[in-house]
């Protein structure tokens, strides 16, 4: 198990958001979490990500406990996710934003006077990265000038460039156009079983099409788990959640 | 090397920068001791300006207590001076160890605050430190302190000259910009830029956003040391009032007049703040009236401030010619 | 102990506080829901202790010139949101801090050019000027008339805030500023009376304090800043908050100018104690605000939900 989430307990002002969340995620899987709107999606990535730490509760990940390692840490440790509203470095070009994520890892940035543009080294490898994702030809686009899905899709090569072990993404398909969110999940399809990805969804296609396994998020806790293909099928899960969307 | 040198925001900071180094010239030759005066006490608060920037436009945090660090600048000449010490090696490290160790100890706290909070806990720090030297009695309270005699540098450098202490000035005040410049650039600078425009994306990507913020307030403090430890020798007085919060708001006022963007640009907001000062208060006593009416056209209508406005005649250059 | 002494302090701590308070009141109200940082605050403090010493001069009356200046700040207060804050909602703190420091120069200027340089004095009738005996006490009648009337406006604007259909809309606002534009309300008429009604506040302490001080050209400017601290002390968009922090800080301020120097001279020279003091308590402020912030960043009364 790479990931495994025990007891996770997180509340704003007496509302509930995580209330005894289980689950655990196998790697090399695509893992998926669905829910509806306000189940608590969010509130469980920030967790796992540390830009939120639980009232109660251990994440624990690769055997090590992370509940209360800092977000930026999180990072080096293998741990890289995307974010569900585009977070990227709007004024800064397409490569000099995976340039950043690549700088991450290759030691401290405490470096003052050699340009980090002239970094070739840095520059291949992030390069390389956008390629990957198909954006080898925006390079130096302006990331607050390319498109919605381009937006996603550098998020990724970012997210990527960390060279995780666990990857989470927060709604990757999310305000997309159909070719658009089609691009992505090809994509996210060729990364299946080198890294193993935990998939924050609300749109069930996407899911089909990507998961290995599903679990069901409903006011703060799973409650169901099983392969996508069992998880489509059972009567529980569908009056819970997806109700009458799929007939 | 010289191929930036092609755009007009390149080629207007040069030449500013060439004039900059005229000004001793010109008023030796016209006997206006008085311009060279103001033009120093330009050069003095560009520092301040410039090392102000870093956090606000490069780093995006709001400081208003940066006159503090000015204050500490002049009272690491001042004090010792009143102890009979004016050795400026000694002045001057003191000047950046005090204002460093300020800064570390005072960013440490208002850097765990975003937003408004940040803004007002720097000021708190700023008024703190105002307070504390109008409680001191020995060293003038709110009267400050006469310093009879300026640094002295060994017989190396002699700023009692007006036109040898304009030379240092703007000479340290271009290596802070060269500094500066690189610095952004750099691998550090990518990050604060970064932290500036999204620090949770950075934090995602394992930056200790709070660790590299912490360094930019300190590199930024120090700066600004050196500025008061300037203005202090400038003066050959000093009191709390150089710290006191309006100075803070100037300073926030000169980056903004040459635009928050560039590195350089807030030498020329000094400039333009204080010719445009001593301008108006020439012509009536109420000049803060239009000063003021001044000062808030520029922040609603002059989006980017000097640097701006060159960019955006570089770009319509670039776009002309490309047509 | 010198009981007459510290009763006394503790009345001119309140008083302070509570002079705080109106000047905190608006500024909090403005932060909380608009978001706005407005340094020029203070301006509205001078401005209406002259408007209240000119309408003095005509009509003699003092309840007269103070109804009459409170219109007449809540007026500018008005304009000045009508056709300069308002640009400015969207903008970043820098701009709001930059632009009201611009609009302190103006108004500072303006005042010298309407009053003169020296400031401007509201004389009191002899009842006013006058002292009162309260069992054994005696207290300056104007101070007393101070205290009441700021605990009365406090009084009004916590009925306010709490039982009126604004004061719904006030604390809807501050605790969740999207939910009051999802209610239907006319926002831009919301924030303008809600910065019409600071400024008249903040107009009302200046008024209340000229004929102590006099009116002056700058009089804000010193004050405003420990307006802020109330502010952030009390918590954002808390009337609650800035009430009782303003009371704690008018009395750090107070007892701690005048009983710091008794304990600093028993280490120091006479001479520097009585400099120290009124410093130290000064900073002593600060020094609160810093350790709040340092530790509740939300401040010691944040804003609550709807139901609170």
């Amino acid at each position: 198990m790479i990931l495994q989430v025990q007891n996770l307990n997180k509340s704003f002002g007496g509302i509930s958001a995580s209330s005894d969340l289980n689950f655990e995620v196998a790697k090399g899987q695509v893992h998926a979490i669905v829910g509806p709107n306000g189940a608590g999606k969010t509130t469980l990535i920030a967790q796992i990500s540390g830009v939120l730490k639980p009232d109660s509760g251990n994440i624990i990940f690769n055997g090590k406990n992370i509940t209360k390692t800092s977000a930026y840490r999180r990072a080096h440790i293998g741990l890289a996710r995307s974010f569900q509203i585009t977070s990227v470095i709007l004024p800064m070009t397409v490569l000099e934003n995976v340039m950043l994520a690549v700088q991450s890892l290759s030691g401290h940035s405490f470096r003052f006077w050699s340009p980090a543009s002239r970094e070739n080294h840095n520059r291949e490898q992030a390069q390389q990265y956008l390629i990957d994702v198909g954006l080898g030809q925006r390079a130096g686009a302006l990331a607050g000038e390319i498109a919605h899905g381009e937006q996603r899709q550098l998020e990724i090569a970012m997210a990527l460039a960390l060279t995780p072990q666990l990857l989470l993404l927060d709604e990757p398909t999310a305000g997309m156009s159909k070719d658009e969110s089609g691009n992505i999940i090809k994509l996210l399809n060729k990364l299946k079983g080198q890294i193993t990805i935990l998939l924050i969804e609300h749109d069930m296609d996407t899911v089909f099409a990507l998961a290995d396994t599903t679990s069901v998020l409903v006011d703060g806790h799973i409650i169901a788990t099983g392969s996508t293909a069992q998880i489509r099928q059972n009567p529980e899960v569908q009056r819970a959640y997806l109700g009458d969307s799929l007939a | 090397m010289f191929s930036r040198f092609k755009f007009i925001t390149a080629r207007v900071y040069l030449g500013f920068t060439l004039l900059l180094f005229m000004v001793p010239i010109v008023t030796s030759v016209t006997g206006q001791d008085f311009y060279l005066d103001l033009l120093t006490r330009v050069l003095i608060l560009a520092i301040a300006a410039l090392s102000l920037n870093l956090m606000v436009g490069f780093s995006g945090m709001i400081s208003l207590g940066h006159a503090a660090f000015i204050g500490i600048g002049a009272y690491c000449v001042g004090i010792p001076a009143y102890y009979d010490i004016h050795n400026g090696f000694v002045h001057l490290g003191l000047a950046m160890v005090c204002s460093a160790v300020f800064a570390l100890i005072t960013g440490a706290i208002c850097l765990r605050t975003r937003g408004l909070y940040f803004i007002m806990i720097t000021l708190a720090f700023a008024q703190m430190l105002y307070f504390t030297f109008v409680s001191l009695d020995e060293y003038g309270a709110d009267d400050g302190l006469v310093i009879y005699k300026r640094s002295e540098f060994a017989g190396l450098l002699n700023i009692e000259n007006a036109t040898t202490l304009y030379y240092t000035v703007l000479a340290v005040l271009l290596i802070f910009f060269v500094l500066l410049h690189r610095l952004v650039q750099a691998r550090y600078g990518r990050v604060i830029i970064g932290s500036k425009h999204n620090e949770q994306r950075m934090q995602a990507l394992g930056y200790n956003t709070y660790k590299y913020k912490l360094v930019c307030y300190v590199i930024s403090g120090t700066m600004a040391g050196v500025a008061g430890f300037f203005l202090g020798n400038f003066t050959n007085y000093i009191s709390p009032e150089m710290m006191d919060w309006t100075h803070s708001s100037e300073l926030l006022f000169m980056i903004v007049i040459g635009g928050t963007g560039g590195v350089f640009s807030p030498i020329i907001g000094a400039a333009v703040f204080l010719l445009l000062e001593e301008f108006l208060s020439g012509i009536t006593i109420f000049w803060h009236l239009i000063f003021g009416l001044i000062l808030i056209a520029m922040v609603l209508f002059g989006k980017g401030g000097v640097h701006g406005l060159l960019l955006r005649w570089d770009e319509k250059v670039t776009n002309g010619a490309g047509q | 102990m010198d009981w007459h002494l510290l009763i006394s302090q503790m009345l001119n701590g309140l008083q302070l506080g509570l002079l705080l308070f109106l000047l905190a009141a608006g500024l909090t109200l403005i932060l909380g829901i608009m978001d706005f940082i407005n340094l020029s605050h203070g301006s509205f403090y001078m401005i209406g202790a002259f408007f209240c010493a000119s309408l003095m001069a005509i009509t003699e009356s003092l309840i007269f010139s103070i109804v009459f200046a409170v219109i007449g700040v809540f007026a500018v207060g008005a304009l000045v949101e009508r056709f300069i804050v308002r640009r400015l909602y969207k903008n970043d703190h820098l701009d709001h801090v930059l632009v009201t420091f611009g609009l302190i120069l103006v108004f500072d200027t303006l005042a010298h050019m309407i009053w003169g340089s020296a400031g401007r004095v509201i004389p009191l009738s002899d009842a006013l000027n006058g002292q009162i005996e309260f069992g054994g006490f005696v207290i300056p009648a104007y101070r007393l008339l101070i205290i009441v009337a700021g605990l009365t406006v406090a009084v009004g604007l916590y009925f306010l805030v709490t039982r009126s259909r604004l004061g719904m809309l006030i604390r809807a606002g501050a605790s969740n500023r999207s939910m009051v534009s999802a209610l239907g309300v006319n926002i831009d008429r919301l924030y303008l009376v809600i910065f019409a009604i600071g400024a008249a506040l903040a107009g009302f302490a200046g008024m209340l304090i000229a004929p102590i001080t006099e009116a002056s050209i700058g009089m804000g400017n010193e004050i405003i800043i420990v307006a802020f601290v109330v502010v952030i002390v009390g918590g954002l968009g808390s009337i609650k908050g800035a009430f009782y922090s303003a009371i704690l800080i008018g009395f750090i301020d107070t007892l701690g100018r005048s009983y710091l120097d008794d304990l600093l001279k028993l280490f120091i020279s006479n001479q520097s104690a009585e400099t120290a003091a009124p410093a130290l308590s000064a900073m002593m402020i600060y020094l609160l605000m810093a350790v709040v912030l340092a530790f509740k960043p939300q401040g010691l009364f944040p804003p609550g939900g709807l139901n609170k």
